[in-house]
């Protein structure tokens, strides 16, 4: 196990620590003391744990391909940003414009969100993304998704702001959004329909939430005592009549 | 205006501090029936758009503004800002988007006591200064944000409407959520969106906006850049990123993300 | 003797191998260029006008019209249009009469200016995903709002909104009146204005009652003529327009022949069946300035102010100093119609030669307001010449609040602009009260076509928006920031007040 402090440390010289120490073989770094440094675990490789304490920077595990990060803290904006595999664990909330392009891998938020969580995330073949946010989302959940799962919770009920903003699943063509309890129709976009769960989608969903649960010290009961639904898109080619040929 | 030698400020405009009042007379001054204020704003005007090479860039009673090319750390120390004391505190540094780095064009943007500091891009410009040359004033300064600075004295000071009210004007909710609102509010927001259309600011923003009795966060309607809250005691921080006020405030009480068009009001407790 | 000393412009020709003999050709022609020979189809080619009528509904593609190859010496001061009216001129003595817009290569700005887009420093939207705002209301809007302190602390909206006339997307129909089109064109455009939420405009023929349910998506026109105008009409609509001129022919009047006016617009326009409609060069109450201002309030009072007076100028030389007095006279709406602008009929020497472009027009007007601290105070509808959107972007962004379309909307019924409509035999039912040609458009059919144009038509401005990077149409309402000219002098950039490219 490898402890940086990273106090003071400009970004570049953090990260090319990290690259380094990974790339030599180290599996178990802690990073702490981090506040604001970008591109943490950037195209990162390999298998590695890097466990963070301090607030980290914007684009944090973008183009990451294997490491698992679990932020202690709240993090930024951009998480994930075309991420292709590993995990991200975040403690607190999380910002703007998570996963965006994301192709596979995990996100788990045990917080908030902001806007444009999982915007374009795509899906092919075995890759499925995963984001899994535990508290409440901006507008535009689900923008453009063209595949991979997205799962909202709304588990802190004492926050009295609607569950997901607006334009929740606006020009989506792939992929599935599950909240926890209702959405309603008029905040969706209008290439979205809700559904209730079948058999086969509970059986998913219990294993996802299973894994997030034990993320976070949650119990799995309590998570799906609320009855889901399922946001999938109507078309894989919403503007198939946009065009004059 | 004192300065000192930094390191990395090799040149600097030659800078001048006045404390200056209106003439109590009104009739010996130029235009006469302006009041202090609209008289301030004129005289600011006219030197920025009619004295070659001089601008006026802090014209507040009780706001200075610090401002210049350099990181802000060199400019800091090149005004000796510690010499200052003061109850709200903006500050900024920036890529220069649309116009490389001069010291007119540095933020924040100010006149009288409003200032503005801003992190994005004013993309409706074009039609914000058309509207605001309708009212007298000049654009001078090269760079987007100075419309918010003059939609605010506009809004605000001209038009007297309450804060809130110019932010919701500024960046004003969708047609699809007024329809709606219940009748009173539609009707509100209808007009405004009619009277304050040319107003609106459009494209990617977060901006601060301080005067001399609160501080204002805000951003654009559909959330194109970051802005994040935060409270400890009864200090209020915001910014772009969460990692700028940790940086000041290591453990806030509260930290929270402001949704789109949905302004943080903090008005000093007197 | 021969037929006539003019050539025919067109050569209409039936592949004898290809025709069946259907005779749909015959029926369908407009201007009888078609009759059976017994045989074979004969051909009066004189008559021809290239609405292209019968090429669509020839079953077996075997008509062919082209432009007559037989032609005048090739002269570059005396072309073809120069020699053709002279000799109808001497033919009959006559004003040579014309319909649709000029045709005349004067240049267009809209093809010199290039809209901006966002490339990094600002981001464009996506405007298929985000919200994108197109909707417009109509009407005078007070420099500022104003609150006050009602009961429980909560303010409340102080200032009172003058009526206003709301759409959905910057688009209206321009004024045709029941006359100078059928009545089957009419409802086409009030079917389309209602299901778009936008409006159609009477003209000045008065309102049928087959119009009446589409009250509220119609503006009444009141004209020299008075046509069908009385209190009733003036409530009918969402809002009353005052015709002083129109582009294709500013400062001259209109008539509709009475051999024209059957018993439908005879009750229409409130007139004996078979008298000439006669609309008079001036409105003759109309001499001044405050002559207008009291023809305003006049109608305001007579709608108990609760309908936006708009008036419609064609674009003069002066049109900045005019529109000012007419906002100052107290119109909501200024409707500004450029040379380019169609007619039902126009004397070929008035359309190609009197008034200047909507652009000029436009950008002299909008800044004008600006320079006067008043263009709150009225919105302008710019008109003349709008093929496209990507004009009425242009329009938009030099200033227009909406634009208005007249040429194109009838383009979506089937005119192919022959400019022929001065003779009353559209074969497409358009320009004709022949209830044999009128048949043919049906409002429901079209109606669908012409919602087809508007919504593609929004779906680009959302683009250009996107592009853009704003979200709604008052972002770019007079943003000349976003527009750059290619090839244009300083004198024509300066008065746009548009950058060059490059710029
Ligand atoms: S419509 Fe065509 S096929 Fe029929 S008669 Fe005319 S030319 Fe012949
Ligand atoms: S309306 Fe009819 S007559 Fe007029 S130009 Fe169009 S097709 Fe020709």
């Amino acid at each position: 196990m490898l402890t940086i402090d990273a106090k003071g440390i400009y970004y570049r010289d953090l990260n090319q620590k990290v690259r380094e120490a990974v790339s030599k073989g180290e599996k178990e770094i802690l990073l702490k003391n981090v506040n604001g440094q970008y591109y943490i675990a950037t195209g990162l490789r390999n298998e590695a744990t890097i466990t963070i304490e301090g607030v980290p920077g914007n684009d944090l595990a973008a183009f990451m391909d294997g490491p698992t990060l679990i932020v202690k803290d709240n993090a930024q904006d951009n998480i994930g940003n075309t991420m292709n595999s590993g995990k991200v664990i975040i403690h607190g909330n999380a910002g703007d414009v998570l996963g965006y392009g994301m192709r596979g891998g995990k996100l788990h938020i045990r917080g908030n969100v902001g806007y444009r969580v999982g915007i374009h995330m795509k899906g092919y073949k075995k890759q499925i993304p995963v984001i899994i946010a535990g508290g409440k989302a901006g507008d535009f959940f689900g923008e453009y998704m063209a595949g991979g799962m997205l799962i909202l919770l709304g588990l802190d009920s004492s926050d009295k702001r609607p569950l997901v903003g607006d334009y929740l699943g606006t020009g989506m063509h792939g992929g599935t959004i599950f909240i926890r309890g209702g959405v309603d129709k008029k905040f969706c976009g209008a290439e979205v329909s809700v559904h209730e769960l079948t058999d086969d989608d509970r059986t998913l969903l219990e294993g996802y939430l299973t894994e997030y649960c034990n993320d976070f010290k949650l119990n799995l009961l309590d998570v799906i005592k609320v009855e889901f639904k399922k946001i999938i898109p109507t078309s894989l080619r919403p503007y198939g009549n946009l065009y004059a040929y | 205006m004192p300065t000192t030698q930094v390191e990395g400020i090799a040149i600097s405009p030659l800078l001048w501090r006045y404390f200056v009042k209106p003439l109590t007379e009104k009739s010996e001054r130029e235009v006469a029936n302006l009041e202090d204020d609209d008289f301030v704003v004129r005289t600011v005007m006219k030197i920025n758009s009619e004295i070659d090479g001089a601008y006026v860039f802090s014209s507040g009673k009780n706001m200075g503004a610090f401002k210049g090319v350099g990181n802000p750390g060199e400019i800091a120390r090149f005004f000796k800002i510690e010499e200052y004391d003061g109850y709200i505190w903006t500050g900024h540094t920036r890529f220069p988007t649309n116009t490389p780095g001069w010291w007119g064009g540095a933020h924040p943007f100010t006149l009288l006591d409003w200032s503005i500091v801003h992190n994005g891009e004013i993309s409706s410009y074009g039609i914000n200064k058309r509207y605001l040359e309708m009212y007298g004033y000049k654009l001078t300064l090269l760079t987007d944000t100075e419309v918010v600075t003059y939609l605010f004295d506009l809004l605000v000071r001209r038009h007297g409407l309450d804060i809130e009210t110019a932010c919701t004007a500024l960046a004003a909710p969708f047609w699809k959520n007024i329809d709606d609102m219940p009748n009173d509010e539609k009707e509100e927001m209808t007009a405004l969106r009619m009277i304050y259309g040319s107003a609106l600011m459009n494209g990617p923003f977060s901006i601060l906006f301080g005067h001399s009795k609160g501080l204002v966060g805000f951003n654009d309607r559909i959330k194109l850049r970051p802005l994040v809250a935060a409270t400890k005691g009864k200090t209020v921080y915001m910014a772009s990123e969460e990692s700028a006020i940790r940086e000041i405030c290591s453990s806030p009480e509260k930290v929270w993300s402001p949704r789109a068009g949905e302004p943080v009001i903090v008005e000093l407790e007197i | 003797m021969f037929k006539s000393l003019s050539l025919p412009e067109f050569l209409a020709k039936i592949d004898p191998v290809k025709c069946i003999k259907c005779k749909r050709c015959i029926n369908n022609c407009g201007w009888s260029v078609y009759s059976w020979g017994g045989d074979k189809v004969l051909i009066d080619t004189f008559k021809c006008v290239n609405c292209l009528r019968c090429y669509h509904y020839c079953p077996e593609e075997a008509i062919t019209i082209l432009d007559n190859p037989v032609k005048y010496r090739k002269n570059a001061n005396w072309g073809y249009y120069n020699i053709r009216n002279l000799k109808k001129q001497a033919d009959t003595g006559g004003i040579p009469l014309t319909g649709m817009g000029s045709d005349m290569p004067y240049p267009v700005l809209f093809d010199s200016l290039l809209i901006d887009a966002c490339q990094v420093t600002n981001p464009s939207i996506d405007p298929l995903r985000e919200p994108m705002e197109l909707r417009t209301y109509l009407g005078k809007k007070p420099a500022k709002l104003e609150f006050e302190k009602a009961k429980g602390g909560k303010s409340k909206l102080k200032t009172k909104m003058p009526p206003q006339i709301k759409l959905e997307m910057p688009f209206i129909f321009a004024p045709m009146s029941y006359g100078s089109i059928s009545l089957n064109a009419q409802k086409t455009l009030a079917i389309a204005a209602k299901e778009l939420g936008i409006v159609m405009n009477t003209g000045e023929g008065g309102l049928h009652e087959d119009i009446y349910p589409y009250r509220s998506n119609i503006i009444v026109q009141v004209a020299s003529g008075r046509f069908g105008v009385n209190p009733d009409y003036l409530n009918a609509g969402v809002a009353v327009e005052i015709k002083i001129g129109q582009g294709a022919k500013p400062g001259i009047g209109g008539h509709l022949p009475g051999e024209k006016i059957p018993l439908d617009i005879a009750k229409t326009r409130m007139i004996p069946v078979g008298t000439d409609a006669i609309s008079p060069a001036p409105q003759h109450d109309i001499y001044s300035i405050e002559d207008l201002r009291q023809l305003i309030y006049a109608i305001k009072e007579a709608t108990n102010y609760t309908k936006p007076v708009s008036v419609k100028i064609a674009a003069v030389h002066n049109v900045a100093a005019i529109a000012s007095g007419i906002v100052r006279a107290g119109a909501d709406i200024v409707y500004i119609d450029g040379f380019r602008g169609g007619t039902g009929a126009a004397p070929s020497v008035i359309r190609d030669h009197l008034g200047i472009p909507i652009e000029h027009a436009l950008a002299a007007v909008d800044e004008r307001l600006r320079q006067e601290g008043i263009r709150n105070e009225a919105s302008i509808i710019a008109a003349g010449g709008i093929r496209s959107s990507a004009d009425a972007a242009k329009a938009i962004a030099l200033g227009a609040d909406a634009v208005a379309l007249g040429t194109s909307a009838l383009i979506t019924m089937g005119c192919t602009v022959c400019g022929k409509c001065y003779t009353g035999n559209c074969s497409w039912g358009i320009t004709t009260q022949r209830p044999e040609l009128t048949v043919r458009l049906d409002p429901e059919v079209y109606a669908e076509r012409l919602i087809n144009l508007i919504h593609a038509w929004s779906h680009e401005l959302k683009e250009i928006l996107g592009a853009l990077g704003v979200n709604a149409i008052e972002s770019l309402r007079g943003s000349r920031e976003r527009l750059r000219g290619v090839g244009l002098d300083s004198h024509t950039l300066d008065i746009l007040g548009v950058k060059p490219a490059g710029r």
